[in-house]
C-alpha cells in the first residue's frame, strides 16, 4: 500500500509543470466557485438575518410611496403586536456618491427594541437616545470611514431636500455572524422636523412600519388584520414577514442570481474537463508503462487504482490549496466590494462541498483514461515503447 | 536436455492481425515443445512473428487457434485476470528497452513484481537486494534508471525478471539496445541463469552472436517455424 502510494505520488508530480498547472486550474476554479457561492449567500444575508417575529408594513403601491405616521397607533391596537417602530430610507450621500451605505431614519427606542442583534453598550445607547442629532453606525462602516463616537458626519439628502448633520453617538456590533454591520441609522424625528421646514407636505410620513409580534405562527393573521385596517384608504398597505420583505428585494435580481449559481456549477464541470484532459495525456504517454505493469501481473483493478489515485492526488492537492486560499480571496473580495456586500462570510460547509466535488472530479477524470489503459492490449502497449 | 519434461507445449497455434480490411497471418499452425531448463533462441526476419510467438507463450497476447501449456497450465483458456496472476508467478520478462519505471529506484523496480505476492516489506527488500547482488548492482540500488547505463538498466530488468523465481524467462531482443560489451555481459548473465539456476529461457533475437548463447535456435519465417 505504501509502495503504491509512493508510486502514485511520484507519478503525479512527474511532469511538474503540467501537474502544477492542473492544480492551479483546480485552485482557481474552486476559489472562484467559493466566491460565487459566497456572493449568492451574501445576497441572501438579509433574508438569513431576518427575524420570524418581525413584520414589515409598506405602501401597497411601492416602497417608494410613504404611509401616514398615524397608522402606527392603529397598528399598535392589533392583537399580537407587541412593538411598532417605523422608519424611512434617507438615501443620504456622505461626501460623494462613491461612499454609498444604507442610511435610515428610525424611531430610536422602538427600533433598538426590535433589533437586539445590533449590540450597543448601555452608555452609547443612552447617548444616542438622548441626542436628537445622534446617529448609530455599524462597526464596519465606522472602520471604513475612521469614525468614532463624537465625530460629526453630514449626509446630503437625495430623496429628501435636506442635508443633515449628525453626531456619531454609538457604534454597534452584530450579535450574529450574518448581521449587517455597515448600516447607519438616526432619529426619525430629526428628519421629520427638518422636512417640515422645507417641504411640510412630506412630513409625518413613514417609509415603512416594523412590528414586533408575540408569536411567529400568528404572522399571517396579524398581517391580514393590519392590511384590513387600511383597506380602501388612500394608502393601502402590504404587511409581510421580514423574510418575505427581504426576499421581495432579491426576487428583482433572481435571474442574475440564477446565472451566478449556474456559472458556479459550470466551474465544477470545467475542473472535471481539465483534470480529465491531464489524466488522458498522462495515460496516453504512459500506455507502455501500464503495459509493462500488466505484463508483470498487475491486474485491471490495480492499474485503475494507480490512475485514479494519481488523479485524486492532483485534484485533492488543488482542493487543499483551494480551501487554504478561499479565506484570503474572500477577504480581498470583501475589501474591494464590501460596500455592496456588507455581509460576506465564507460558509465553512463550502469546504465539505469542495472536498466532495474534488473527490468526484478526481474519480470521474480517471474513468476514461483508466478504461483506456486497461483495454489497450499489452502487446500494443509494449509497441509504444522505444 | 532431451530427457527432460517439456515445460512449454504448443499445439497448432495460429495468430493473425487485422490491418484495416486486411487479415494478416502472423503464425500458422505452429507446434513445438520446449524442455525444462532449455535455452531457446527464436530467430527470423522482421515481421516473421517471433515477438508474437514469445508474447503468446508469455501470456500477454491471445491466439486465434491452438493451445499453449506452460508448466502444466493451459494458458490459452485462462481469463485476463487469471492470466495476470499466472504471469506474476510464472514468467519473468526482459525487454529490449528495459522498460523500467523511471520514477522508481533500481530496488523499487525490482520490488515491483513482489507487490503481487504476500511478502512483507522487509522480505521484499531482502529478495530484491539478493537479486540485485546477483546481477552485480548491489551498489546501485538507490539509483534511478536515468542514472544508470543501458547495460546496468538491463541488469536491473533481469533482476526484476527473476525476483519472483519464475518458471520461464522470456527475453525480447535483450541485447538490441546495448553496445557489444554490455550485450555480452547480459548474455553471460542469462546463460548463468540458465546453467546455474536452471531457468528455462526463451529469447527472441536478430543477433546471431546472441543466438549462439542458446542451446537451441529455431527460426520463424513467414509465420512458420523451421
Amino acid at each position: 500500500m505504501i509502495f503504491a502510494l509512493k508510486l502514485i505520488f511520484k507519478n503525479a508530480f512527474r511532469h511538474k509543470t503540467r501537474t502544477l498547472l492542473t492544480i492551479s486550474s483546480v485552485v482557481i476554479a474552486l476559489v472562484a466557485f467559493g466566491l460565487l457561492r459566497t456572493v449568492v449567500s451574501a445576497w441572501y444575508a438579509g433574508v438569513a438575518a431576518s427575524s420570524a417575529t418581525r413584520l414589515v408594513t409598506r405602501n401597497s403601491i411601492s416602497l417608494t410611496f410613504p404611509l401616514p405616521l398615524a397608522y402606527k397607533d392603529k397598528i399598535k391596537q392589533v392583537k399580537g403586536v407587541t412593538v411598532v417602530s417605523w422608519g424611512s430610507w434617507f438615501g443620504g450621500i456622505y461626501i460623494n456618491e462613491k461612499n454609498f451605505f444604507a442610511n435610515f431614519a428610525v424611531d430610536p427606542g422602538s427600533y433598538l427594541k426590535l433589533y437586539p442583534e445590533y449590540v450597543i453598550t448601555p452608555e452609547q445607547k443612552t447617548a444616542f437616545l438622548n441626542d436628537r442629532r445622534g446617529a448609530v453606525a455599524g462597526i464596519k462602516l465606522a472602520q471604513r470611514f475612521g469614525w468614532k463616537t463624537g465625530d460629526l458626519v453630514t449626509l446630503k439628502g437625495t430623496i429628501y431636500p435636506v442635508d443633515l448633520d449628525f453626531v456619531i453617538r454609538a457604534i454597534y456590533k452584530g450579535r450574529d455572524k450574518n448581521t449587517d454591520e455597515s448600516q447607519f441609522f438616526f432619529n426619525w424625528d430629526y428628519l421629520n422636523e427638518s422636512i417640515k421646514k422645507v417641504s411640510p407636505g412630506r412630513a409625518d410620513q413613514a417609509g415603512f412600519f416594523i412590528e414586533g409580534i408575540s408569536d411567529p405562527l400568528l404572522a399571517p393573521s396579524i398581517s391580514a388584520e393590519i392590511d384590513s385596517l387600511f383597506k380602501n384608504s388612500l394608502a393601502e398597505t402590504i404587511t409581510e414577514t421580514e423574510k418575505s420583505f427581504q426576499l421581495s428585494f432579491i426576487s428583482m435580481t433572481e435571474a442574475l442570481l440564477m446565472v451566478i449559481q449556474l456559472v458556479s456549477f459550470v466551474i465544477i464541470a470545467i475542473i472535471m474537463a481539465v483534470a480529465a484532459n491531464t489524466m488522458s495525456m498522462t495515460v496516453r504517454e504512459r500506455i507502455g508503462e501500464y503495459a509493462v505493469l500488466k505484463t508483470l501481473g498487475f491486474g485491471s483493478f490495480r492499474i485503475a487504482g494507480l490512475i485514479a489515485g494519481e488523479s485524486m492526488v492532483i485534484v485533492m492537492t488543488g482542493c487543499a490549496l483551494g480551501i487554504a486560499l478561499t479565506y484570503p480571496a474572500a477577504h480581498a473580495f470583501r475589501d474591494q466590494l464590501g460596500d455592496y456586500f456588507p455581509v460576506f462570510n465564507v460558509d465553512g460547509r463550502l469546504f465539505i462541498f469542495y472536498a466532495a466535488a474534488s473527490a468526484l472530479v478526481g474519480l470521474v477524470a480517471a474513468i476514461f483514461p483508466a478504461w483506456r489503459a486497461i483495454r489497450t492490449p499489452i502487446a500494443e502497449g509494449l509497441r509504444r515503447i522505444g | 536436455m532431451e530427457s527432460k519434461e517439456p515445460i512449454v507445449q504448443i499445439r497448432d497455434l495460429s495468430k493473425s492481425y487485422r490491418r484495416g480490411s486486411q487479415q494478416i497471418k502472423v503464425l500458422e499452425d505452429i507446434s513445438f515443445e520446449i524442455a525444462e531448463g532449455e535455452f531457446l533462441a527464436l530467430m527470423g526476419p522482421s515481421g516473421s512473428g517471433k515477438t508474437t510467438l514469445l508474447n503468446l507463450i508469455a501470456g500477454i497476447d491471445k491466439s486465434d487457434k491452438g493451445g499453449i501449456v506452460v508448466g502444466g497450465v493451459q494458458i490459452t483458456s485462462l481469463s485476463e485476470n487469471e492470466l495476470a496472476r499466472w504471469r506474476a508467478l510464472n514468467v519473468g520478462f526482459i525487454f529490449q528497452f528495459y522498460n523500467l519505471i523511471p520514477v522508481l529506484t533500481a530496488i523499487e523496480n525490482v520490488e515491483l513484481p513482489l507487490l503481487l505476492t504476500g511478502l512483507s516489506k522487509s522480505e521484499r527488500t531482502e529478495h530484491a537486494m539478493a537479486v540485485l547482488d546477483l546481477v552485480g548492482l548491489s551498489d546501485r540500488t538507490e539509483h534511478y534508471p536515468g542514472q544508470l547505463s543501458g547495460g546496468q538498466q538491463q541488469r536491473v530488468a533481469i533482476a526484476r525478471a527473476i525476483v519472483t523465481d519464475p518458471v520461464i524467462l522470456v527475453a525480447d531482443e535483450p541485447t538490441g539496445d546495448l553496445d557489444r560489451v554490455s550485450a555480452q555481459e547480459v548474455l553471460s548473465m542469462m546463460e548463468n541463469l540458465n546453467t546455474q539456476l536452471g531457468k528455462t529461457v526463451i529469447m527472441v533475437t536478430h543477433d546471431p552472436r546472441a543466438a549462439s548463447t542458446a542451446h537451441i535456435v529455431r527460426t520463424l519465417e513467414k509465420g512458420i517455424l523451421t
